[in-house]
């Protein structure tokens, strides 16, 4: 806000050494002062919350800035066993790894035929997976409620599982049939023509040649589906042993409040922003080509 | 070639087509039948009302706050976080000179604040909203024991307990979650526009400000407007952080409310499903103006490059 203001009125002020041309000395010590700026703003909440995750209730009181003196590992271990962590943990793992493998299979198996084969209706299917993306989900949510209770799939593992499923297909088929578009027909044909059968020539030539795309788009869907919280928040409230990990933490925080474990709390806290922040420095190329793609459409 | 194209296509469509039609087409249509019905969605009967819902939408003092603060997000939101991503991108990616011999080229370490501040944009909402809560928290958070800290004793606001103060607290969290993921959208689309443009442009002497305001934002028009729609689209829910972060009904005194979160009340805890379901086409209405506005508005002659 005031970042923004700052160029219109340094531009031409002379660099006090000169050599770096008319405006960047000075200007470069500003911008990198914003920069570094925004970049405490963003780190320093998460540095705050590992701190914290390592002291004891009363010190995360009486000096909040400060660093822990001895490192309480009990917090963990505490938040980890007693507080169910590690049960949301495994919940989250369960939910997401099938409804990751659905997606991919599901979604990829669509945009081939969608990006491959002519035929009527094509387009119309295509438009009606793509259109998915500019929706809320909200309204659709209490609708989705009762179609799930109707069918018997609150509460449940693989009720979870089709609903991410059905939510991640429209940018993952949007995604991938731009990509198997990409791909060169010749392969394909000379696999076909070998007399292997299109189901074959989809798994074993067409999907091995997507996989850049299919990791970029991967990646997208993980941290989406491992971040996910209105659905399970709606979805998923019936089983307290149930509970994904957004939502475990929340309603761990809620108990807390009244049982004041705060040192637990941060550790939970932390524990569930550690697996995605990993993920996301591993893969941070993709995951950016990814999220930028979808919305460079 | 032909042979078992049809039973193949069929074949591959069916399942993701039936999963997407029970789960995401069924709910949108029917959320637009039940928005005529009193439906409390505790039991199966229910009888169509016609517009009564719209009414009583229209009637409810609640509704209209929410909305309210639903056009505040709106308005501030994009504004101040494209505003902020377009800022650091540009650093990122013009701002820097004379290195490496490249005229143009983005300041020392752009590589690594690009994935710093994108942090925030891979954690779940829900954690953000708890993380902040605490850091609001007036008696021992982060943020009033650093005013303390610097001597600011005197100054010690209650944060989201506080109605004047609650919803742009909830905006700071949003604001801070989303930078990072228009630093590096307008990066992508700043590297794709052509070195030579700004090479001319400094060999006409122009400087970083004119630069940015006569080719970069212009050849970026584009981009802007995808990630403005994006912004206003998030800026429209805001559900988890108005549940999490502030107390009571939607905050003190429905200070921060807004119509994810009030719909939600409606249906799952006081029996109002139909209600809601109105709320909810509402919501999708206000979406669609918006979208259509920003593309009217900023519908530009397109740069070809």
């Amino acid at each position: 806000m005031t970042a923004q203001q700052g160029p219109r009125e340094l531009p031409g002020v002379d660099s006090p050494k000169g050599r770096q041309g008319s405006e960047g000395g000075v200007l470069n010590v500003f911008s990198h002062g914003v920069l570094i700026l925004w970049g405490l703003m963003v780190t320093l909440p998460l540095l705050w919350a590992v701190m914290s995750s390592f002291k004891d209730d009363k010190s995360i009181f009486t000096s909040p800035w400060a660093l822990p003196s001895s490192l309480h590992l009990d917090n963990w271990s505490r938040a980890w066993s007693q507080a169910h962590m590690s049960e949301y943990f495994l919940n989250s793992v369960i939910v997401v790894a099938g409804s990751l493998f659905g997606t991919m299979l599901l979604g990829s198996m669509a945009a081939y035929v969608l990006a491959r084969f002519e035929f009527p209706g094509n387009r119309f299917i295509y438009y009606l997976f793509v259109g998915g993306m500019s929706f809320p989900v909200i309204l659709a949510l209490v609708p989705l409620f009762f179609v799930m209770k109707n069918m018997q799939l609150l509460d449940t593992y693989h009720g979870l599982i089709l609903v991410y499923i059905a939510y991640s297909l429209p940018f993952t088929i949007f995604f991938l049939s731009g990509f198997f578009r990409t791909l060169p027909s010749s392969v394909a044909e000379a696999a076909v023509i070998d007399g292997a059968s299109h189901t074959r020539t989809f798994f074993q030539v067409m999907l091995p040649m997507a996989k850049p795309g299919l990791i970029s788009v991967g990646i997208f869907n993980f941290l989406g589906q491992w971040n996910q919280y209105l659905l399970p928040a709606v979805l998923n409230v019936g089983d307290e042993d149930k509970k994904l990990l957004p939502q475990g933490l929340v309603a761990l925080a809620v108990s807390q409040g009244y049982k004041g474990d705060w040192s637990g709390l941060f550790a939970g806290l932390v524990i569930a922003m550690l697996p995605v922040l990993a993920a996301y420095i591993v893969f941070q190329r993709q995951v950016q080509a990814g999220l930028t793609a979808g919305a460079l459409k | 070639m032909q042979h078992g194209k049809y039973r193949f296509i069929v074949g591959f469509l069916a399942v993701p087509l039936a999963i997407y039609a029970v789960f995401v087409i069924s709910p949108f249509v029917q959320a637009i039948y039940y928005s005529f019905t009193d439906w409390t969605g505790l039991s199966s009967d229910f009888k169509v009302v016609g517009f009564d819902n719209y009414r009583k939408m229209f009637e409810d003092d609640i509704f209209w706050k929410s909305v309210g603060h639903n056009v505040l997000l709106l308005l501030v939101l994009p504004l101040v976080t494209l505003g902020l991503g377009l800022f650091f991108a540009f650093m990122l990616n013009v701002g820097g000179r004379r290195r490496k011999n490249a005229a143009v080229a983005g300041v020392r370490g752009s590589g690594l604040y690009k994935v710093v501040y994108f942090f925030p944009q891979v954690l779940s909402i829900a954690i953000v909203a708890l993380l902040f809560q605490f850091a609001y928290n007036p008696n021992s958070g982060a943020l009033n024991s650093f005013l303390k800290a610097i001597g600011l004793d005197s100054v010690q606001p209650d944060w989201l307990g506080d109605p004047q103060l609650a919803l742009w607290c909830v905006m700071a969290v949003m604001v801070w979650s989303n930078v990072g993921f228009y630093v590096v959208l307008f990066s992508a689309g700043m590297s794709s526009i052509p070195r030579d443009f700004y090479e001319a442009a400094l060999l006409d002497g122009a400087n970083r400000v004119q630069t940015f305001f006569r080719i970069t934002l212009p050849l970026l028009w584009d981009t802007v407007q995808t990630g403005w729609v994006y912004m206003g689209i998030m800026a429209l829910d805001g559900f988890a952080v108005v549940q999490i972060m502030t107390v009571g009904p939607g905050g003190p005194d429905y200070s921060t409310e807004v119509l994810a979160y009030f719909l939600y009340t409606k249906a799952f805890r006081d029996g109002q499903a139909g209600y809601a379901t109105t709320l909810g086409v509402a919501l999708l209405i206000v979406t669609m103006i918006f979208a259509g506005v920003v593309m009217k508005l900023g519908r530009r002659e397109r740069l070809e490059f």
